[in-house]
């Protein structure tokens, strides 16, 4: 039943995938390394601008890092003319494109190797733990790459692509099953329905987890008045209104997921809603990420609050994944551990 | 008190407390509905529900399996009747569970209904006048078009009409426009839906019921409650009015994993189907059907679910003049991947004494010196019975007692012939082993396998399905469409023959959209008056 030739070739493809996420991942880090050195020749000459017109004292230490002031600062600086308004050096924007095309590349080698794993078992590629990760990974990538082409989100790759690295490291490793055919519970056409909007939502989940983490990060920094790299990122409400916007992309996905599990349950175990951990755990997600979306319409919650309820839920996610799946007592043991 | 005291301007002492009005009993509870329908609210208690739910995944249900529980508190005797007490085992019944979910929801009606008759008069009204300052607004833009001020307010009316605003003039020289009307629609329907979502899981409790029954291959059953094993119906149900279907199990498939060998991949179950013959009621044609897992049969008034199997060994024993005191397919329960099961056998017609047998099935039998008989692979590749003897009383006083296990308060068990152990009786099929002391004998016949069916009806499975799909239905229009009020308003232009038109927008929350929206609005209005600027 099992062609294990095929499944070789998906395991080929899922490395390969993960050595170009690689090239990738230091093509963002070196993007962000651009962005460094040019702030740091800003404060220096900010700074110099500063003790120019106060006197002595507290190099830097007034830097806010706002738009207006990079900008007005940089011609003082006396950097090369340049038309691109982010003013990243051409090294670190050549990194950014190759990084952006490799990731691409990533996510197309994911998708081969799922798609050659489903053919060497002759059915949905969604049946255990390694195979939600591979599908999981693919989509955040996708995801990403997706949203990269209607704006620019190079800076977020970086944060983006060494999650993946670490989540396809540990499937491989960690939560490797061979090629086989699936448990009887499993053979139903609302896996290919239920698991596989699952993991599209956590694919979303986890770059609007990314985007949320970033402006939480930027929010508090800026109110500290403290410089970092954060501050050549876009504003902290462009970034929260990202966050914002996969949220509400993978929030209906995730109330689907809730509505097909139970239409499967019912099926294969006799009853829609047994509380079963991974029931429960699915509910807690729904239900935190429903509170993150009534806190962000309440006019009495900071957007920082609300954005740490977003990112309790994706807490939330991780906890279903590699708690509930491997140490719960559930009818969703599937994790073939 | 009061009066006794001096007027003064002083500030009062800080332990007088903040002078509030008294607010009286209707007060206090207007102050209560309040604070229960407000939002902070709604998100505490949501916020509480998520953690609320939490422990039920933790430690076992007693309403899912109820023997793990039982365990879980006897290993712990001092956290777990704690725990029992805070409900910790029964979650979803318990009743600061329920208070946190009613308060919610009573919250959410609270915050609905209203909300719903704002948006019902809204959905009737008009369009508001036209701010004085649309440069105010959070989007604007200013155009100057050929024309009168009156073709330019009609193209910027048929404009909006086709973007789907609703339109309201309010005097001469101005538009106002409203869409997105739905996306409130949308949210009142997803929050309603879930009423409903909950008045369906409520019928399902008081109306529904399951039961489970085990069915060895060759035998039947109807549909009675005194056949089931375990039967919970819904307080409100009669169990006289069950559906009167028999069902009678011809064969049951079972096929296991044996070709991969990778690890969690071997001796993993592959495929189990139950052949079965249905009769809807006495005296109508029987049916055959096939029950799979993820396959129920669909039946008038109740579903069969396939959810467990296992190994029925058919078991004869014989009293000392070789007379049958004992045949039948005897369930044993799977402990185990590999279906080393177990169970008993109850003779209650053997004499002098009655004799009970206890032991292991095993489908592929090996006996290992570290852990004794057990079973490596779940089909029945090399069966065997591993049991012993005991003689006695079988059920004393009466007790309801597992059919798999013997109460052994009144038995005692046989030792071998030379006493110098327990008598172990290790049987394939088609052996006889023959009992000390003239008991008789026990013979092995053949392998049975049983299914282990759930029978349930669930009459508000329906409407919980129907509510979500809506509830879906309504959330996804509350957060795709945008509700934005674009104004425009004309003016003559320094030149005879022109005219300037101005458009503001305003959203109801962030709109990161909205600019290009008033754009769009502008160049259509000047496409429509035909002259570029």
């Amino acid at each position: 039943m099992t062609n294990q030739a095929l499944a070789q070739y998906a395991n080929l493809s899922l490395y390969s995938a993960m050595a170009v996420f690689t090239l990738a991942m230091l093509g963002y880090a070196t993007y962000l390394a651009g962005l460094v050195p040019h702030r740091g020749r800003e404060r220096a000459a900010a700074g110099a601008r500063e003790a120019a017109l106060v006197g002595a004292g507290m190099p830097g230490g007034a830097i806010a890092g706002s738009g207006t002031t990079t900008e007005a600062a940089s011609p003082a600086a006396g950097a090369v003319p340049d038309e691109v308004p982010d003013e990243v050096p051409a090294r670190a924007r050549k990194a950014a494109g190759v990084a952006g095309t490799l990731t691409w590349l990533g996510g197309f080698l994911l998708v081969a190797s799922a798609v050659l794993r489903g053919l060497s078992v002759h059915r949905w590629p969604l049946g255990n733990m390694f195979e939600f990760a591979v599908v999981g990974a693919m989509f955040t990538v996708l995801a990403f790459s997706v949203w990269s082409t209607r704006r620019d989100l190079r800076w977020m790759g970086l944060f983006v692509i060494a999650p993946v690295l670490l989540t396809l490291g540990l499937a491989i490793t960690v939560w490797y099953t061979e090629a086989a055919e699936l448990l009887p519970s499993l053979k139903s056409y609302w896996l290919a329905i239920h698991v596989t909007v699952a993991t599209l939502s956590v694919g979303l989940f986890a770059v609007g987890a990314t985007a949320a983490g970033l402006y939480v990060a930027k929010d508090a920094l800026q109110r500290a008045g403290k410089a970092s790299v954060l501050d050549r990122f876009p504003p902290a409400k462009n970034i929260e209104r990202l966050a914002y916007s996969l949220h509400i992309v993978a929030f209906p996905l995730w109330t689907f997921t809730l509505i097909a599990g139970a239409i499967w349950a019912r099926q294969a175990w006799g009853s829609y809603w047994n509380w079963d951990p991974k029931e429960v755990w699915t509910f807690v997600i729904w239900v935190v990420y429903a509170a993150y979306l009534h806190a962000r319409a309440t006019s009495g919650w900071s957007r920082q609050s609300a954005n740490y309820i977003a990112l309790a839920g994706w807490a939330c996610i991780i906890i279903n994944y590699a708690v509930v799946n491997v140490f719960f007592v559930s009818q969703h043991s599937y994790s073939g551990l | 008190m009061a009066t006794e005291t001096p007027l003064s301007t002083q500030p009062s002492a800080p332990d007088d407390g903040v002078n509030q009005p008294r607010l009286g009993l209707r007060g206090w509870l207007r102050f209560a509905w309040r604070q229960l329908t407000s939002m902070r609210t709604a998100l505490f208690l949501l916020l509480l529900l998520a953690v609320g739910a939490v422990p039920g995944s933790i430690w076992p249900q007693r309403g899912i399996d109820a023997a793990r529980t039982a365990d879980y508190i006897a290993q712990h005797p001092t956290l777990g009747p704690w725990l029992d007490r805070l409900g910790f085992f029964e979650v979803y019944a318990s009743p600061w569970f329920a208070a946190i979910y009613l308060l919610l929801f009573i919250s959410l009606v609270g915050c609905v209904l209203p909300r719903t008759r704002v948006h019902f008069r809204a959905m009737r009204s008009q369009p508001p006048r036209t701010p004085a300052r649309l440069e105010r607004l959070a989007a604007h833009d200013t155009v100057e078009v050929d024309g009168t001020p009156e073709e330019a307010l009609a193209a910027a009316e048929a404009a909006l009409r086709g973007k789907r605003f609703r339109v309201a003039r309010h005097d001469d020289e101005s538009v106002s426009s409203e869409r997105g009307y739905l996306k409130e629609t949308g949210n009142l329907v997803f929050h309603l839906a879930l009423i409903f979502v909950i008045i369906g899981v409520a019928i399902g409790h008081l109306f529904g019921w399951k039961g489970d029954v085990i069915v060895p291959v060759g035998q039947g059953f109807a549909n009675t409650l005194s056949r089931y094993d375990t039967f919970s119906p819904g307080p409100w149900v009669k169990p006289d009015d069950l559906s009167p279907f028999s069902l009678q199990l011809d064969r049951l498939d079972a096929t296991f994993e044996e070709s991969v060998t990778g690890r969690g991949q071997f001796g993993q179950p592959r495929d189990f189907t139950a052949h079965v013959t249905v009769t809807d009621e006495p005296g109508a044609a029987p049916r055959q059907k096939t029950v799979k897992v993820n396959h129920p049969l669909e039946m008038d008034g109740a579903s069969a679910f396939l959810l467990g199997n296992g190994y029925a060994p058919v078991i004869t024993v014989r009293d000392k003049d070789g007379n049958i005191v004992y045949r039948d397919a005897t369930p044993f329960l799977a402990q185990d991947n590999n279906y080393k099961s177990v169970g008993a056998v109850k003779v209650t017609g053997a004499t002098p004494q009655q004799l009970g047998f206890f032991g292991l099935f095993l489908p592929t039998a090996i006996i290992s010196k570290e852990s004794g008989p057990s079973s490596v692979f779940p089909d029945a590749k090399k069966p065997a019975l591993a049991l012993g003897l005991y003689e006695g009383e079988l059920f004393p006083q009466g007790r309801p007692q597992s059919v798999y296990t013997l109460d052994t308060e009144k038995l005692t068990q046989i030792k071998n012939d030379k006493g110098t152990d327990v008598l172990r009786i290790w049987l394939e099929p088609g052996q006889t082993f023959e009992l000390p002391g003239d008991r008789g004998s026990i013979t092995f016949d053949s392998v049975e396998r049983f299914a282990g069916l759930s029978i349930r009806s669930d009459p508000g499975k329906g409407l919980t399905l129907a509510s979500a799909l809506l509830a879906l239905a309504g959330l996804i229009a509350s957060l795709v469409i945008r509700r934005r009020r674009v104004f425009v308003r004309v003016s003559p232009g320094k030149v005879p023959g022109r005219t300037v038109v101005s458009v503001g927008g305003m959203a109801k929350d962030d709109d990161d959209t909205l600019a290009e929206a008033v754009e769009e609005i502008l160049d259509a209005v000047k496409r429509r008056m035909g002259t570029p600027r």
